[in-house]
């Protein structure tokens, strides 16, 4: 080994391809989506989903090749190519891009904790088909958000029928409706099989589209990613085969974590790629800027005194640094998961500062480009409302903060919480 | 392939200096910091590492190694002991690599060998003094004269300058471009001042000098006749800046984190608290990107690409860095961050020396 910051070639590929789906595609109808909230990107979807799908049939193809042949084919960057892609497609239009037809969360919990005839079960039907398909996840209660472990939502195992029954209300779901109504979609929910276990007593179950005892409602509506559907999902005796759920449905009470491991092991790959999103949207507004700036006459030097630049020059330099910066802690954490090597602190590293670099960096945008900036003709205003929603979900600012605190110093959550 | 781990010489390196760095470095920081004095024998013993040697091509008794990347580990984990050493230690780089970079063959021949062997001395002049200094406005001037130059000006900021061997000035040609002449010391009209008083890097002397006059030979201006690769050398420099700020900064974040952990209020460690806690999460964070930073800039140096871009922001976001991460450490001390007998008030100090240090070398 040896550092190195060379892209593979075929990444470089995928994310030429993302761009210009991004600029030919996304682009064109940001502005009418944002507008027109709860209005589906359909060009977007409709284009990207052989794209998804393919791709999805390759990744479980892989699963099933015999190991040796496996090693061959296994491309050796897929979450770089997803964060490379992600970035692009958020650089279009990250609301859009929340609508991406693909397993999305719900196929990073299964890819987490899942068995390989789960991955098959679950995954296939995103893998085939003209008509494209959703995964989403569903952790956040009303009295649960950033306290994961507080969720009320039970799933009880019915020893007759050998099904789960799930009872209980998700909010804020991102693609819920999609998965469930508008597609043969699953969702992936997070029950408690065992409330007086606390974390141990968490288990991720697989609901499926058309399962009884599932109510989606509420679309709402929101201050950014307007294009992106956010939902709550109510499960009222919900009933679902034993084998839905992921993982052991032993409770090891002693100090264990079982379950909440899952959803660790879950967000240890999600984060990096919630932001690369972030960054997305931040290179959007800084290239914009740019791009306006130099219109008028100003350009961004890299080879002058400090003394001899504007305040706006300082300014655009700053964005740009943060943004490096936030974009090399991701590039790392992303790497990590290619090399198979464990990521938490990493990965919640990149999170918090793109989430806070991405929503000062649009901020500043609209405050240096004045009324183009602020105006709706424009996309300014429109990706610093989108960029806000990074440093919020998948695990607050300060939430991602406090698992860094407590690698660094070696704590457990009830030392430092 | 995209990789953040360094090779396996890199890491057996690294390993070298920081014990070189805990054992001997560390312990007498303090002290220098005080007198101003870094003992002769940790000066000996970092050099004795032979960070430049290994950089010399193989003709000169080198290993040919000088990689920007290998560099940057090399000097954040020297600056984590202490940076008016790791400065002093890398001083006679500051020759060395021009000459390296941009010296002639009989430049090299003369002047490489030199670092060969025990540590000697040396240091460039760029810096001139009073505010706004611009690298590419320089007052000193080399004005051709009888087949050779005569230098006129004064400097400002010389690390070693009252003891160093040789000194390569920058200045002003006739054409307006920027070029380097070796001077030797002792040399007539070149005028060592009093050593100057600082903020921070107090073991690292440093000196005003006066050229008024000094001629050099022709053969004395760096590369010949050939245009100075002014850029590449300072962007180097900008790189190799941002490496020792990052060790610096972690340095402070090392030993802000310990201290939580161990000091007691309200009956639990500090470091339970969230508002020192979230500090130290930001002070981690922080670090991490400007290494990181200052990483993919030397590795575009290293590709032989343009990273005129990369190796600016790394440097400032370096500078920057450290300023916050010393700063938060202090306060994580409370008081005692306050107090001279504890090292965060000095990382503090020399840290804020990298806006000055950096923007010597923006140009
Ligand atoms: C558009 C959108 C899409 C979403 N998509 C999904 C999805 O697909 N699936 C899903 O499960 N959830 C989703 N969420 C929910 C999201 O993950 C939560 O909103 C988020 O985790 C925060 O929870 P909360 O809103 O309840 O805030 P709270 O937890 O009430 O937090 C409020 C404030 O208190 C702070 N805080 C809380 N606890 C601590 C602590 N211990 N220390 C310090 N500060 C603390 C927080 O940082 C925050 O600033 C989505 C939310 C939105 C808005």
């Amino acid at each position: 080994m040896a550092i190195s910051f060379a892209m593979p070639e075929r990444v470089e590929r995928e994310r030429m391809m993302a761009q210009a789906l991004a600029e030919g595609i996304m682009r064109p109808v940001s502005r009418q989506l944002d507008e027109n909230e709860h209005e589906r990107p359909v060009d977007f979807i409709k284009l990207i989903w052989p794209v998804m799908r393919d791709q999805q049939a390759r990744a479980l193809d892989r699963l099933k090749a015999p190991p040796d042949q496996e090693k061959e084919k296994k491309p050796r960057s897929p979450y770089l190519a997803m964060m490379v892609q992600i970035e692009a497609l958020s650089w279009g239009d990250a609301g859009q891009y929340l609508c991406i037809p693909s397993p999305l969360l719900a196929g990073a919990a299964i890819e987490a904790v899942g068995t390989p005839e789960q991955k098959e079960r679950f995954l296939r039907r995103f893998a085939e088909g003209d008509a494209p398909r959703w995964g989403a996840m569903a952790m956040t209660e009303p009295n649960a958000g950033s306290d994961t472990k507080a969720i009320e939502t039970t799933a009880v195992l019915d020893p007759e029928t050998h099904e789960w029954i799930l009872n209980g209300e998700k909010i804020f779901i991102t693609s819920g409706g999609l998965a469930l109504r508008e597609s043969d979609g699953i969702v992936v929910v997070w029950a408690t099989i065992d409330r007086s276990a606390g974390r141990a007593g968490m288990r991720p179950f697989v609901v499926e589209a058309g399962t009884p005892g599932v109510t989606v409602s509420k679309p709402e509506i929101k201050h950014g990613i307007r294009a992106s559907d956010t939902v709550s999902i109510k499960f009222e005796n919900c009933r679902i085969p034993y084998d839905n759920l992921l993982g052991d449905p032993e409770v090891r009470r002693e100090g264990s974590r079982e379950g909440f491991r899952g959803a660790m092991a879950t967000f240890d790959a999600s984060r990096p790629l919630v932001a690369a999103s972030a960054l997305g949207v931040g290179r959007a507004a800084l290239e914009f800027v740019k791009e306006t700036l130099h219109q008028h006459g100003i350009d961004i030097p890299y080879d002058q005194p400090y003394h001899k630049l504007s305040a706006i020059q300082r300014d655009v330099l700053e964005m740009e640094a943060q943004l490096k910066a936030a974009y090399l802690l991701t590039l790392r954490a992303t790497a990590m998961l290619d090399e198979g090597l464990r990521n938490s602190l990493e990965a919640s590293m990149a999170k918090a500062k793109a989430g806070k670099a991405v929503t000062k960096v649009t901020q500043k945008a609209v405050e240096l480009l004045g009324m183009m900036g602020y105006s709706r003709e424009w996309l300014v205003e429109k990706w610093m409302r989108d960029a806000r929603i990074n440093d919020i979900y998948e695990g607050t600012g300060q939430i991602n903060l406090l698992i860094v605190a407590r690698r660094i110093l070696g704590y457990s959550s009830s030392e430092l919480s | 392939m995209v990789s953040f781990t360094p090779t396996e010489e890199q890491q057996m390196l690294i390993e070298t200096i920081h014990r070189y760095a805990e054992a001997e470095v560390r312990p007498i920081a303090h002290e220098a910091d005080e007198t101003g004095e870094i003992p002769a024998g940790v000066l000996r013993a970092g050099w004795e590492i032979g960070l430049i040697p290994a950089a010399l091509p193989e003709a000169y008794g080198g290993l040919g190694e000088h990689e920007a990347l290998t560099g940057v580990l090399a000097a954040e984990e020297l600056a984590w002991g202490d940076l008016a050493v790791a400065l002093k230690v890398l001083a006679p780089a500051l020759l060395a690599y021009p000459v390296l970079i941009a010296g002639t063959e009989a430049q090299q021949a003369e002047l490489l060998p030199l670092f060969a062997g025990d540590y000697v001395p040396m240091t460039a002049a760029l810096a001139e003094p009073g505010l706004f200094f611009d690298p590419r406005a320089l007052a000193t001037t080399a004005t051709a004269q009888d087949g050779g130059y005569v230098l006129n000006g004064v400097k400002s900021n010389v690390p070693l300058a009252a003891e160093a061997h040789k000194l390569l000035i920058y200045a002003r040609e006739d054409s307006g471009a920027v070029g380097a002449y070796i001077v030797d010391a002792g040399a007539d009209g070149l005028t060592i001042g009093e050593r100057e008083k600082l903020m921070g890097i107090r073991g690292l002397p440093t000196y005003p000098v006066t050229l008024s006059g000094v001629r050099v030979d022709a053969v004395r201006r760096l590369g010949g006749e050939a245009p100075l690769p002014y850029e590449a050398i300072l962007n180097r420099q900008r790189v190799a800046l941002a490496a020792l700020a990052v060790g610096v900064a972690r340095a402070a974040f090392e030993y802000a984190r310990d201290y939580a952990k161990g000091r007691v209020q309200f009956g639990v460690p500090i470091a339970t608290k969230q508002a020192i806690a979230f500090m130290l999460a930001e002070m981690a964070i922080e670090v991490d990107a400007a290494r990181l930073m200052t990483w993919e800039a030397a590795w575009k140096l290293d590709q032989g690409q343009d990273a005129t871009r990369e190796a600016y922001l790394a440097s400032r976001y370096a500078a920057d860095t450290v300023v916050f991460v010393a700063d938060s450490a202090v306060q994580t001390l409370g008081g005692y961050g306050f107090i001279r007998e504890y090292p965060v008030e000095r990382w503090l100090r020399d840290g804020r020396g990298f806006a000055m240090f950096c923007g010597l070398a923006t140009v």
